[in-house]
């Protein structure tokens, strides 16, 4: 691709994989929105600011909560305040324009140089709400009945939106988007990415503490599995406490830090006392696959 | 440009539609894809795939597009990884695969047919009909058809599996009659938010005038808080062969939970007899379109209202063993009834209604698994009746037992 746009390399501290990084350049050259789904920590949202910083731009962060309207990105007419104002008369109720505030879309789209808008969370809301921004984010302008206005982006923003999965998003949605799944990073990908947060760290230590925490995430039925921000934790933990590297594997300390909930622990004791039963278990894993 | 791929996109059941794929031309106009094999399966993953369920999918129809067109070299490795991996490993020879590629369609539909009823008659004793008795064993007996299937010489085993496989008309049709005592029954199904949890964001007029009036005139806006429906609902419905004698009844009331806009959300599925990891999108039940069953146990809270709708009868080993699945290219790890209480743990406000007659529970062919499931689900039979009782138990945390008394009645 030898076309004089903007490339995204990714940053010295985020580590990018090669399709990640692809699916970015993709959406910034065709400008359309880029959306990330993965498990959690696996640096969805941190994506958006690494963008913002390799490219020099601007980041605008919406985030998104269950009560949250399409609406509000955009702008809020402050109705209120409009007629409190009224009774008082210092102000000129007339120009409705001073009530008009700009949500984080709309400062996006208002902006003179192209920025970086990240929609955090977007399965947050409610199941209509990304239905309700598909023309805004189509044509990435929108009309304010109010003031007779029509805002346009003047450079299209590179919009970023992350999702957990706890909702279906609409087709309709999807159709408009480029889509791009982390997946959960490898054993070498990960020490990549622990190297940028721990630089220097103990040798053993990392590979014992790996090796366990992928143990802990093969564990079948785990309900929420340790992601990459817990493992960080966990490895800071480690340090700060000064466990012996080779005690790790057995004694699994501060293991509240990589499960966070009771039935994966007792899960994680029925597994451990269950090992000589495991033989089986892998007999019928064949016919599963 | 590339208009097969579109096609064999279709076929392997990644929902491609026109808008992403004028997208993909344009992106290869511009030159995106960087002249390099790599880069096309990048870009078209990313424009074309738009959930990474689909993404096996689309590796293998994109695998099997360019193993057509020859030349895979700088495919990615990743893709032929998987497909290797797929593979039972040592398990099939090439002289097994040689063998079953010389047979042709009747002959292999024939033995099929053949050797599973033998092993009917000897695991299970039952001589139900083929569709529906016919128990698993056979599935996994002597190689993995799924293995083959990936493996690329894929037609004639798949064409004779979808020979055997049942078929169905669609559950929805225009059925009125009865469908309106369903719905107005359904209509009890509604629970609004209370006035006390939410976000105030309705203008309360009367408030406002009360309390701009006590302010001698000057305004003073009052809010409330609406009230909705927050109802949600996942109905899963049998669509199991011995289901077809039921198929009227269970139209009835599909029609009537579907035309009941008042929930907040409604989500169907169907399964082939027995729950186990998939949970189909259309009453075929066939593995394109299908949803893994700990998806739904994770992305829908426990607030969902389940309503499970099947005769609840099957061969024991349908029900109580891993393995049990009755389709026969599939397995499943934990035996049906382990995903039967996982569901019930997860999701307390959910019942199961049977269409079959609460008096005939007792002495039918499945009374062994409608006994079983009985004390895993609150089970009532699906007549108005029925159905207003079992939307009793989903309002409030039902005992496990009590609707099969009452039934018996």
């Amino acid at each position: 691709m030898t076309l004089n746009m903007t490339q995204y390399r990714g940053s010295s501290d985020y580590i990018v994989s090669d399709e990640l990084r692809n699916s970015v350049n993709i959406a910034i050259a065709l400008g359309k929105p880029l959306l990330i789904k993965g498990e959690p920590g696996t640096g969805k949202t941190v994506l958006a600011q690494s963008i913002a910083n390799a490219l020099g731009k601007k980041l605008f962060i919406w985030n998104i909560k269950s009560t949250t309207k399409a609406q509000e990105g955009l702008y809020v007419y402050d109705t209120v305040q409009r007629l409190y104002d009224s009774q008082f008369k210092d102000h000129d109720v007339a120009n409705i324009k001073q009530y008009i505030k700009a949500g984080k879309l709309g400062e996006a789209f208002q902006s003179n140089e192209q920025v970086v808008l990240l929609i955090d969370e977007i399965d947050k809301a409610d199941l209509e709400f990304p239905n309700d921004l598909l023309w805004e984010i189509d044509q990435m302008s929108y009309y304010i009945p109010e003031t007779k206005e029509t805002v346009t982006a003047q450079t299209r923003p590179i919009v970023i939106i992350t999702s957990n999965a706890e909702k279906e998003l609409p087709d309709a949605f999807l159709r408009r988007c480029i889509f791009h799944y982390i997946s959960f990073p490898a054993p070498e990908e990960m020490e990549q990415i622990i190297k940028v947060h721990h630089p220097d760290l103990e040798k053993k230590l990392l590979e014992q503490a790996m090796e366990t925490f992928y143990m802990l995430r093969n564990i079948p039925n785990i309900q929420k599995k340790p992601s990459t921000s817990e493992l960080i934790d966990w490895l800071q933990a480690l340090v700060v406490g000064g466990i012996n590297p080779s005690k790790i594997k057995q004694d699994i300390p501060f293991l509240g830090v990589l499960l966070k909930k009771n039935e994966d622990l007792d899960n994680l004791l029925n597994q451990l006392h269950n090992k000589t039963q495991t033989k089986t278990q892998n007999r019928s894993n064949y016919w599963n696959r | 440009m590339f208009t097969d791929f579109f096609y064999y996109l279709k076929n392997f059941g990644v929902p491609v539609s026109m808008n992403e794929w004028q997208d993909l031309m344009e992106a290869l106009e511009r030159g995106m894809a960087g002249s390099s094999l790599t880069g096309f399966y990048h870009l078209c993953r990313a424009l074309l795939v738009k959930t990474e369920a689909h993404y096996d999918r689309f590796d293998l129809a994109f695998a099997s597009y360019l193993g057509d067109l020859e030349s895979p070299e700088g495919l990615p490795d990743k893709i032929w990884e998987w497909l290797n991996r797929e593979l039972p490993p040592s398990e099939i020879t090439e002289d097994m695969r040689r063998n079953h590629q010389q047979l042709d369609i009747d002959e292999m539909k024939r033995m099929l047919a053949e050797r599973l009823s033998e092993q009917n008659e000897e695991h299970h004793g039952g001589n139900r009909w083929v569709g529906t008795g016919g128990t698993s064993p056979f599935g996994h007996s002597g190689y993995h058809p799924g293995g083959i299937r990936i493996g690329g010489n894929t037609r004639n085993l798949s064409a004779v599996k979808v020979a055997g496989m049942r078929r169905f008309q669609e559950f929805r049709t225009d059925e009125t009659l009865g469908v309106r005592q369903f719905q107005l029954a359904l209509r009890k199904l509604r629970q609004f938010t209370t006035r006390s949890e939410g976000v105030r964001e309705e203008l309360d007029l009367e408030g406002t005038v009360d309390k701009t009036c006590q302010n001698a005139g000057r305004l003073e806006l009052m809010w409330a808080r609406p009230r909705v429906n927050s109802m949600k609902v996942l109905l899963l419905m049998d669509a199991g062969g011995s289901m077809l004698s039921y198929s009227r009844l269970c139209n009835q009331l599909f029609t009537a939970v579907n035309k009941s806009n008042h929930f907040k959300d409604l989500k169907v599925f169907y399964f082939h007899n027995c729950i186990y990891d998939w949970l189909y999108h259309d009453p075929s039940c066939s593995l394109r379109d299908y949803t893994n069953t700990d998806h739904i146990l994770r992305t829908c809270g426990p607030d969902y209202r389940v309503i499970i709708v099947g005769d609840g009868s099957m061969a024991p080993s349908e029900l109580m063993r891993a393995g049990g699945v009755i389709d026969w290219d599939l397995h499943n790890e934990k035996p049906g009834i382990e995903w039967m209480k996982r569901l019930r743990q997860h999701f307390e406000y959910s019942v199961w209604l049977n269409p079959v007659p609460a008096k005939y529970w007792d002495w039918m062919d499945g009374a062994f698994t409608i006994k079983t499931i009985g004390q895993v689900f609150p089970m009532d039979e699906l007549t108005v009746e029925g159905l207003e009782r079992a939307i009793g138990k989903l309002k409030s945390r039902s005992v496990v037992g009590k609707g099969n008394k009452v039934a018996q009645k």
